[in-house]
């Protein structure tokens, strides 16, 4: 049984890691048709990152260790990461191993690190990128814990496998708090990302970026790995708001049609999320870098209130 | 989860009314606009309106259904329409105000909410009634319309404060005795409706005298 629960794991693994490039491509391939332009192919992701993978690496002399240490450490950490959170089956090994907070710490090693080496080389582009990366997630990390605390304490447990397992005990029941949270989670999603209220992944204009600049000092198989690793936080970011908000299909059993059912609604929920997501980047219009802590400030208020409301309304 | 007895989707619907109408007080203080403030002031009386007519079914109060078509009337149609006239008439529609640090007014905002929810939860446990949960988030929508009031230096958004002000007390009077007497919130609706008038009236009595609605410029009057 043990053995069973392993091999699927490992699956999971393999399946979070070479899905994620996908589901940039799925995005990006919405992001093209509401804009009116010709879209890429689905498969651009996996040829930019096959391309990257055969150019040569080429290194500042400035640079120390870190800077080549930094991308398959934050591979690492984002592939940890995919590991923990229940995709399609909640009994996984690894998933009770670990609870929400220390996969927040994981999340913040790999920020850390990313900003670390972005302001090794010295060059200004990098440490101006990692200043207003560091700027974005200090303010974005209570707002993603409180969002925990509130699902944490509706289900009297830290732990992912007994949120989802909760959730799913209890059946239909509309929770304002988790509506508050819901929200909450998806403006801080956008913040962690890049995406468009608070970065946009596809310019490298200077006055904007915050990503891209942290990473320009990257060539080669570095920038393949922080790019893939980068697709995959979108991707934890997706299935952690489904195993939050939406985990209807996530199964408990280890029967094969089942397992193929969780895995088929998971597909289709990315589906559907990804092309929202699409949406909602289109709709919406680029803030200002010194609007963001009011963007954040309004999230963090929301996960507030969601925990208040859980504990005036749930006495 | 020995604790867990799920309520009925009637008062769940209405715990979540409350909880949105609690959000909107919150979009309210941090509104820069005054057109966007006077949309998000007439969705404040749909839910508070859907609210009403929830806790008329969950409760069998027919005279609570009459309390929810009045607001529907006043609140959702009547008041935000006059409120949309004069701000056109005023030529003040496309008016920001320079608010004050909005993040510091938030926390302030969430200070607010602990205390009231905080202050309701002792009478919630003594109340025997079953919208008892909502009285802590009338309170917290009150005060929190109280304080932008206070924030606030133009007159209109003032009085949408105010007009707030007025829902999170209906809200606190629906879930603490299931309404008034009819009378009285009759007597309320027009004391509302004939208040609009007045500050219109004011509105354009305190333009004409300082050529702006800057409240500010009211402290000259006193006397020295």
């Amino acid at each position: 049984m043990t053995l069973v629960n392993w091999l699927l794991q490992g699956g999971q693994e393999i399946l979070g890691i070479l899905l994620a490039p996908l589901l940039m491509g799925w995005v990006g391939i919405w992001r093209a048709w509401l804009q009116n332009r010709q879209a890429p192919p689905l498969i651009q992701p996996y040829r930019q990152l096959f391309k990257l993978f055969h150019k040569e690496v080429v290194i500042a002399e400035t640079a120390s260790p870190l800077l080549r240490v930094t991308p398959y450490l934050l591979f690492g950490c984002m592939g940890l990461t995919a590991s923990l959170i229940p995709m399609v089956i909640t009994d996984l090994p690894l998933a009770g191993a670990v609870d929400v907070i220390a996969l927040v710490g994981l999340l913040s090693l790999a920020r850390v690190f990313l900003a670390l080496a972005a302001m090794d080389v010295g060059t200004a582009f990098g440490s101006l990128g990692a200043r207003r990366e560091m700027l974005v997630s200090f303010l974005a990390e209570p707002a993603l814990l409180m969002v925990f605390f509130t699902v944490a304490s509706l289900n009297a447990s830290t732990s992912l496998r007994f949120m989802v397992t909760g959730f799913a005990a209890r059946g239909f029941y509309l929770y304002p708090s988790l509506a508050f949270a819901g929200v909450a989670f998806l403006m801080v999603l956008l913040a962690e990302n890049g995406r468009i209220p608070v970065d946009n992944p596809e310019t490298h204009l200077e006055l904007t970026m915050i990503h891209e600049a942290m990473i320009l000092e990257y060539s080669g198989r570095h920038l393949a790995l922080i790019e893939w690793a980068n697709a995959l936080k979108l991707l934890i970011y997706f299935s952690l708001g489904f195993a939050l908000f939406l985990p209807f299909g996530l199964t408990d059993s280890l029967q094969g049609w089942e397992i193929l059912r969780a895995l088929i609604l998971f597909l289709l929920k990315l589906t559907v999320m990804g092309a929202g997501l699409a949406v909602l980047e289109t709709i919406s219009a680029k803030q200002r870098l010194f609007r963001v802590p009011e963007y954040l400030g309004t999230a963090f208020l929301l996960a507030v209130l969601a925990i208040l409301l859980h504990y005036l309304l749930g006495s | 989860m020995s604790h867990w007895n799920p309520a009925p989707f009637a008062q769940q619907l209405l715990d979540l009314f409350a909880s949105l109408l609690l959000l909107i007080a919150f979009a309210m203080l941090s509104q820069r606009r005054i057109l966007t403030l006077i949309h998000l002031f007439a969705w404040q009386g749909l839910i508070l309106t859907l609210s009403i007519a929830d806790s008329a079914w969950l409760t069998h109060q027919p005279h609570l259904y009459y309390s929810a078509v009045l607001t529907l009337i006043i609140k959702v149609l009547i008041l935000p329409l006059l409120l949309h006239r004069l701000i056109r008439r005023l030529d003040v529609v496309w008016d920001v105000e320079t608010l004050i640090n909005i993040p510091t007014t938030m926390l302030v905002g969430i200070g607010l909410v602990v205390f009231s929810f905080n202050l309701a939860l002792p009478i919630a446990h003594f109340s025997s009634t079953i919208l008892r949960n909502t009285l802590g988030i009338a309170l917290a929508s009150v005060l929190l319309s109280f304080m932008m009031m206070i924030t606030r230096r133009k007159a209109v958004p003032q009085v949408i404060g105010f007009l707030a002000l007025e829902n999170g007390l209906f809200l606190a009077a629906t879930s603490a005795t299931y309404g008034m007497p009819m009378v009285v919130e009759l007597g309320v609706a027009l004391d509302v409706l004939v208040g609009m008038f007045i500050f219109g009236i004011f509105f354009f009595q305190i333009r004409e005298t300082f050529d702006s609605l800057d409240i500010r410029h009211m402290e000259k009057l006193k006397e020295e």
